[in-house]
């Protein structure tokens, strides 16, 4: 028996994230709520034989035991004000948008932890695709400082984030740290309108403390690219981790090296086209978790 | 400045910030503020070079916080405005509260030539916290005027006080910084200014043909201390506006002596074009990649000249230093293929 899903968004995330959940053995869309009936978003899904409704969450809110889970595509300030809602309704919201109303998760990471939790929040693309890099980095060492760079094709950055460009920096920069678990953080977003445009590009670098182990910095961060790539299949490294000597003063302290770690995020090309990983990364995320949410879940419930 | 042509700004203690890697002093800056603002320059920034919270494995730490180099300039300036710069997507707006209640008078917000729209939280919390504020459009060269103009709109339309052609890559010709500051003259209601670099020679002749097209402000560093092959330098600028009859409101001598005696010492070089420098604007590369992209080239054993032009080719914007590195592998990895396939059998 699959799971009845719906979708809250009708741009850029939602839409992709509704063909991803087409695929998915798990998970069933049945709705997609937009609030601009003219949006490609919900011609889209109509195409697809999805229900759709063009008047907000409320459409969904009054028939809200037809629906299990619920994602979020909207703005931090929407999902804000519908949160207390949802949960109100019994439906385990996955949150697209950079709120952080429930507990960040990385699949590869952190998922286990809160398979109960009524409300998670996928972070950023920029999170999704460096938090576990910092995490792998962990598991070898402490991390006084990790930083990223993140860069995005101007055209797969949609309103909802070009507007709120500090929601999205500072989420990520607070992923490095709670979920990547380095002592201080920084993220950087780069919009790059280049045509034909960019892959989604992202760079790590994080600080390493005195006696790092080179080899086993490496491996970690090797195995962690082919587990996240599992459900992103178009992660990858663009070159091996690349190693300084400092000493550096960082944010976090004084650090004796760094790792800096290059990765390319192909999309499926659901969509936007494959240039758009941003979008990829966060929607499979988003599914990935629902997935395990919705069967681990279920079963630790029971 | 009463009677000047236009407002000059300088930029010597921000876009100065990448000619020293981000080492400035709270010692240098108290000097270079106290003699500006004595030969009577109106604005002088202040900031990591890539803006408020630049500092970083990216772009270098900067050797000094920011927020005490304000401090410094601050305490120091008389009647000059002090203004910084933010660069969306490396700083937030909120880093402009704690700037404005350090003294600082005016906010400038970098955005890509194409990507004015998301400088607006930070337009609008500049203004809201009661400062001036300037829309700063980098990478110039690569938008046509008629594009420029849509996004300078933008600008203008969160408030902007006034809108810059940046020149960022040294890149811009003076028939291209005419015709972009013409059309934004024309159709805005804001004041227009212009932001120069000097890796074709062209920094002082592009300001001065700005000025012509009626460009309110105008951007300096002295000595061109600044990114790439450097920037329009302040005292230069100066001397050939007071040989054309354009009023600046600074001594020329005073500020040639600032540049001999207080800037100068700081990197003795400085003014020189040399291959890499014109490679920027020949290449229409962001200048502020120049010093990371010869480290690279040094450590990784490829000739910077590869990178940079790599670096053109890839349309990499503002702020993506790390494609520097990325680009270096690149070339490592296509040298060794290239011996590979040479030694083979």
């Amino acid at each position: 028996m699959t799971v009845p899903c719906a979708i809250v968004g009708s741009g850029n995330i939602g839409t992709d994230l509704l063909y991803k959940l087409l695929r998915s053995p798990v998970l069933e869309p049945k709705a997609m709520v937009g609030i601009d009936p003219a949006s490609d978003g919900l011609a889209k899904a109509r195409a697809l034989g999805v229900e759709t409704s063009a008047d907000g969450v409320e459409w969904l809110l009054d028939r809200c035991s037809d629906f299990r889970v619920v994602f979020e595509a909207t703005t931090a300030r929407v999902h804000a004000a519908n949160a207390p809602r949802y949960a109100e309704a019994g439906l385990v919201a996955i949150d697209l948008t950079p709120a952080a109303v429930g507990p960040s998760v990385v699949p590869t990471v952190n998922l286990a932890d809160h398979l109960q939790a009524p409300n998670v929040n996928m972070i950023t693309c920029g999170g999704q695709a460096t938090a576990p890099i910092v995490a792998a980095v962990r598991r070898t060492c402490p991390v006084p400082y990790a930083e990223i760079v993140s860069a995005v094709a101007s055209r797969s950055a949609g309103p909802g984030t070009r507007q709120n460009i500090d929601e999205f920096t500072r989420t990520t920069s607070r992923s490095l740290r709670e979920i990547g678990g380095a002592v201080a953080s920084k993220a950087i977003v780069i919009m790059n309108p280049a045509d034909p445009p960019i892959l989604m590009r992202n760079t790590v670098f994080c600080a390493l403390p005195d006696g790092y182990d080179e080899r086993a910095v490496s491996d970690s961060i090797e195995a962690m690219v082919g587990e996240v790539s599992q459900y992103v299949p178009g992660y990858r490294l663009k070159s091996p981790p690349v190693f300084d000597e400092g000493p550096y003063a960082t944010p976090g302290g004084p650090a004796a090296g760094r790792v800096a770690v290059l990765l390319e995020v192909e999309g499926a090309g659901d969509y936007l086209p494959t240039y758009a990983g941003n979008l990829d990364i966060m929607t499979a995320a988003a599914v990935r978790v629902a997935e395990e949410l919705a069967v681990k879940g279920a079963e630790v419930r029971a | 400045m009463s009677g000047a042509a236009f407002r000059l700004t300088d930029s010597t203690l921000r876009d100065g910030s990448h000619a020293v890697s981000h080492q400035f002093s709270v010692e240098q800056v108290r000097g270079v503020v106290r003699s500006l603002d004595d030969a009577g320059v109106p604005v002088i920034e202040v900031s990591h070079g890539d803006g408020l919270g630049g500092s970083s494995f990216n772009y270098g730490f900067s050797a000094v916080p920011e927020r005490d180099l304000l401090r410094a300039a601050a305490a120091e300036r008389r009647r000059a405005k002090l203004a910084v710069l933010l660069v969306p997507g490396i700083g937030v707006a909120d880093d402009l509260v704690e700037v404005a209640e350090i003294g600082v008078d005016i906010a400038r917000i970098a955005t890509h030539c194409t990507e004015a729209d998301i400088s607006e939280q930070h337009i609008k919390m500049a203004k809201r916290l009661g400062l001036e504020t300037v829309g700063f459009l980098m990478m110039a060269h690569m938008a046509e005027p008629e594009d420029l103009l849509s996004q300078a709109r933008l600008m203008e339309s969160y408030g902007a006080d006034c809108v810059y052609v940046v020149d960022s890559a040294g890149a811009m010709t003076v028939d291209s910084v005419r015709a972009r500051v013409a059309l934004l003259k024309e159709h805005l209601s804001c004041q227009v200014g212009v932001h120069a670099h000097n890796n074709l020679a062209l920094a002082v002749a592009n300001s001065m043909a700005a000025v012509g097209e009626g460009a309110d402000q105008v951007d300096g560093c002295t000595t061109g201390l600044g990114a790439g092959a450097g920037n329009c330098p302040t005292e230069v600028l100066v001397a050939a506006c007071e040989k054309a009859g354009i009023p600046t409101g600074v001594d020329p001598l005073q500020v040639m002596d600032i540049a001999q005696d207080v800037v100068r010492p700081l990197r003795p070089m400085q003014g020189v074009i040399d291959r890499s420098g014109l490679l920027l604007g020949y290449a229409g590369v962001y200048g502020s990649f120049l010093l990371h992209a010869e480290r690279a080239a040094t450590r990784f054993g490829v000739d910077v000249k590869d990178i940079l032009l790599e670096l053109g080719e890839r349309k990499v914007v503002g702020g993506q230093e790390d494609m520097i590195l990325d680009v270096a592998l690149e070339l490592t990895r296509r040298a060794a293929g290239a011996h590979a396939a040479a030694t083979s059998p």
